[in-house]
Parts: C-alpha cells; structure tokens; sequence
C-alpha cells in the first residue's frame, strides 16, 4: 500500500482554529511568522544598541586597568631589616594625589620573616597600607612593631600578619626587585594566614580554605 | 481646581431669546472685564481639554474619596519635595562642578567659597539629602504602623523599597564627589564593603571603580549614576508609586471603624 500524499490529511492545527487563509497543513499563519519576525527585528535594533553601550559601561571588569610599573623607593642603603622605610609610590597614573598610595619598605629577615610561599625569591618586603578589613591606610608604629588601623581598629604584626581586629587576612605586598643598587616595587599581591600568595585581591575578601573559592581572581587584577 | 468643575454659566448665554428674566427682557448686559477673564480662561481650558482629554484624567487623580487623614499622612509628599529640591539643586550644582580627579575638590570648593549663594545651594543639597532620608523611615515607618502596606498595597511597599536603595544608592554615589579625604575614604570603605559580598561582590567594586583602583574615570563614574541613571530610576518608580496611590486609594487610620461610615468616605 502506498503512502498517501503528503498533504492530502486534513491537518487538525488548521482546521481546528479557522485560520483565514491559511494553506493546508500549515500550524503556523503567514501573519504570525511576520509578527515574530518584526519583534526579532526590534529585538535586534534594541539589542544592537543596549549591548554596546552595556559592554561599554562594563569593559573595565574585565580588563586589567593598571599596568605593571617597577617604581624606585630609594638606594639599598635606605633600608634595614629591622624596621619600616615609609615611601610613597604612584599607584595609579593621571590622577594627582588619589593615585599615590605609602608602601612601608624593609630587607627581608631570614631570622624573623616567614618566606612567602616557602620561598625567598623577595629580597624586600614592601606592605601596602591599604588594611584588608575596608581599606583605610594603616600606619606603622615601630615601638610596638605593630601595623595598626585607624578606621576599626586593625592590629598587625611585623609581617603584616593579623593580630586583632577584623581584618581577614595579612596585609597586602608588593613585589620587590633590586636593580642596580636601587630598591624597586611592582605589582601588588596578595597571602593568606599561612602567607601562600594570590593574585591581588579587595580587601574583606578571604583567602583561607574554602572562602579562597568564594573569592575569586578577576580579570582586572 | 474650581476650573475643572463643570463650566459656570457664561455671561450672554440668554442672549437675544427676549426671555430673560433678571433683565426684564431688555438688552442684555454688557459682558464686564471679570466676564471676559472668566470666558478667557474657560475657552482656554476647553480648548486644551478638547485635544488633550485632561479632564477625567485630572478629576481621577484629583478628586479622590479619601478616608479621615492626619499629618502623618504628608510624610510621602513630604518625601516627594525633597526629592525635587535635590533635583533641582542637583542640577544647578552640576553646571559649576568638575567630575575629575584633579578638578572635582577645586570646583566643588569654589561653589562653597565664592560662587554667589554657592554655599547655600550646595548646602541645601547636602542637608537635602539627609532630611530626605529622614522623611522616607518616617513615611515607611507610617506606612507599616498604619499597616498600610497590606493588601491590596503589597506592591506598592515593594516598590517603596526599591526607592529607598535607589536613594540610599544616590546618597552613596553622592558623597564621593566632594573629593575631600572624608568622602574619598568613606567611598573607598563603601566599595570594599560591596567587594565583601563573595563571587559577585569583587566584580562589583570593580564596577564601580572601573577597574582594580580608584582611577581616573571612577568620580565620572559615580556622577553620571548619580545624576542621570538612579535619578531615571527613582522618577519612574515614583510614578509607578503615585498611580498606585491613586489607583488604590488611601488607607484609613487603623483606630477608624469600618462602620464610621461618614469618616471613611469624607471627601477632601
């Protein structure tokens, strides 16, 4: 027996609504697929301005807006490894004194200093300012040998390491290199409690155990 | 609003018929200057209510049935004021002031310092903007102990929620563009803050920044949130919120007993 033609059944979509002037067989009007594609078209247009202008207002999450500079702090003699050298660095060009930011400077000390990441490839330790609770500037008071927090009472050790307060993890460094006879600081980084290194986080973000996975590196740092 | 009332009766509308009774069937009387204010400003009103269908519109937003009402229930125009002396203080503030890491302090000290009535503009803004947050707790605080918010106004309260972060959010994007060491730290705080919440909260600070530091486009950043998007927001959710208002009507005092009827239904 041979398969009766294709369109010879009587289609139950067409016949069941009525549809005026619609060819047998079809489920879907002329005039329904010219609605759907007049709104694909809107959507379209719309998406062809909304998602420029959304890329445009996000494309500073995804790139890395600062790049890396080495900046001279000072000839090697300037610094010791029993306390803190206080220099400025300029963080962030074109913008004037927001852009500045203190780094405390010291050699590093085979005797006190745990090395980061179980190695000592820092021949300084440069601590960013910038306290890991919310960001306000720490400063550095020698006769305690404690980092303290002026906004909510931070307190850190010698290394940076917390001792009280909110803070989450130890202070930020900078990397360090020597570079004829000159001290230089580079990119930021960042360590947990046991002083393993991260790529630069925000400060209040935790490092340790699972939160690391809570937290994640981004694309701009 | 007399004006929206059903049109008084014009001068010279018995004219000519020789019916009049007032005038004894003489000649009418001359329109006076009075008569000719009212026909003018009748006409007028027609006109544009023939082309634009203003009155039912007006008399629905206007002449609402409104229950016995005390002053706290002026806490949400209250509210509504504020907003439009920010908004216009904003404004005038924003032809004087340099959104610029190098310029913002300068420009925003000299509309304190020596721009003519600067200080009192910048301050109303400044001031503005506490007491307006002062008069949105009251008027929520309103609202919830007058259980306002129940059925059918559910939607309304959530709408009024979305305009208290819409504000909290301008008094955030705000308070950056002083530029002095208090807003400046206090943004910086703010922004690490966001960084905290985990997953979304570091690429949130990096929005708001535009980058892994405050850098060079983050105080034109925070302006144009301040000034253009949340303020677009907060219009067209007060508008969403007025009609709702008048859609809904407005609640009684819940000491009122549905049975007062003549209190319930007295017309303002």
């Amino acid at each position: 027996m041979a398969d009766p033609p294709k369109f010879d059944k009587k289609s139950r979509y067409t016949e069941g609504r009525g549809i005026a002037g619609a060819f047998e067989g079809e489920t879907v009007t002329r005039r329904r697929v010219m609605e759907g594609g007049a709104q694909l078209a809107g959507l379209v247009a719309i998406s062809a301005i909304a998602l420029p202008g959304l890329g445009f207002a996000l494309g500073p999450v995804f790139e890395d807006t600062i790049p890396t500079r080495w900046q001279d702090v000072g000839p090697e003699d300037d610094f010791n490894d029993e306390t803190y050298v206080a220099r400025v660095i300029n963080l962030v060009p074109d913008v004037g004194d927001p852009g500045k930011t203190t780094v405390y400077v010291r050699r590093f000390n085979p005797e006190r200093d745990t090395t980061v990441d179980g190695q000592d490839d820092q021949p300084y330790v440069a601590i960013s300012t910038r306290c890991v609770h919310v960001g306000c500037p720490v400063r550095y008071i020698q006769a305690s040998q404690k980092f303290l927090c002026p906004c909510h009472g931070g307190v850190y050790g010698f290394e940076g390491q917390v001792e009280g307060g909110p803070p989450v993890r130890p202070l930020d460094r900078f990397y360090t290199r020597v570079t004829g006879g000159r001290v230089e600081t580079g990119d930021r980084f960042s360590l947990n409690s046991h002083f393993e290194r991260f790529s630069p986080r925000d400060p209040s973000n935790h490092l340790d155990g699972l939160w690391q996975y809570l937290y994640p590196s981004r694309p701009t740092t | 609003m007399k004006l929206l009332r059903p049109s008084p009766k014009r001068p010279g509308h018995d004219r000519g018929n020789g019916r009049d009774e007032k005038n004894g069937g003489g000649a009418p009387a001359k329109p006076t200057t009075k008569d000719h204010l009212v026909e003018g400003t009748a006409s007028t009103i027609g006109w544009l209510d023939e082309r634009t269908g203003a009155t039912p519109i007006l008399r629905f937003l206007l002449y609402r049935k409104t229950p016995y009402t005390n002053w706290y229930y002026t806490l949400g125009s209250a509210t509504l004021f504020a907003f439009l002396s920010q908004a216009v203080t904003g404004v005038f503030l924003a032809m004087y002031y340099e959104p610029d890491p190098t310029r913002a302090y300068e420009s925003a000290s000299r509309i304190t310092n020596e721009i003519f009535l600067g200080e009192l503009v910048r301050g109303m803004h400044k001031w503005g903007s506490t007491v307006m947050i002062i008069l949105i707790f009251l008027h929520m605080g309103r609202v919830f102990f007058f259980g306002a918010y129940k059925y059918p106004r559910e939607l309304n309260w959530l709408i009024g929620v979305v305009l208290l972060v819409l504000v909290l959010m301008m008094g955030l994007t705000g308070y950056l563009l002083p530029f002095d060491q208090r807003s400046f730290w206090a943004t910086v705080v703010a922004v690490n803050i966001n960084a905290s919440g985990p997953i979304v909260g570091p690429y949130l600070a990096d929005f708001l920044r535009a980058g892994a530091e405050f850098g060079p486009t983050t105080i034109s950043r925070f302006y144009a949130l301040h000034m253009l998007a949340i303020p677009g927001l907060i219009i067209a959710l007060i508008g969403a919120h007025l009609y709702l208002v008048v859609k809904l009507g407005t609640t009684a005092p819940p000491w009122l007993k549905a049975e007062k009827k003549d209190l319930l239904t007295e017309e303002v």
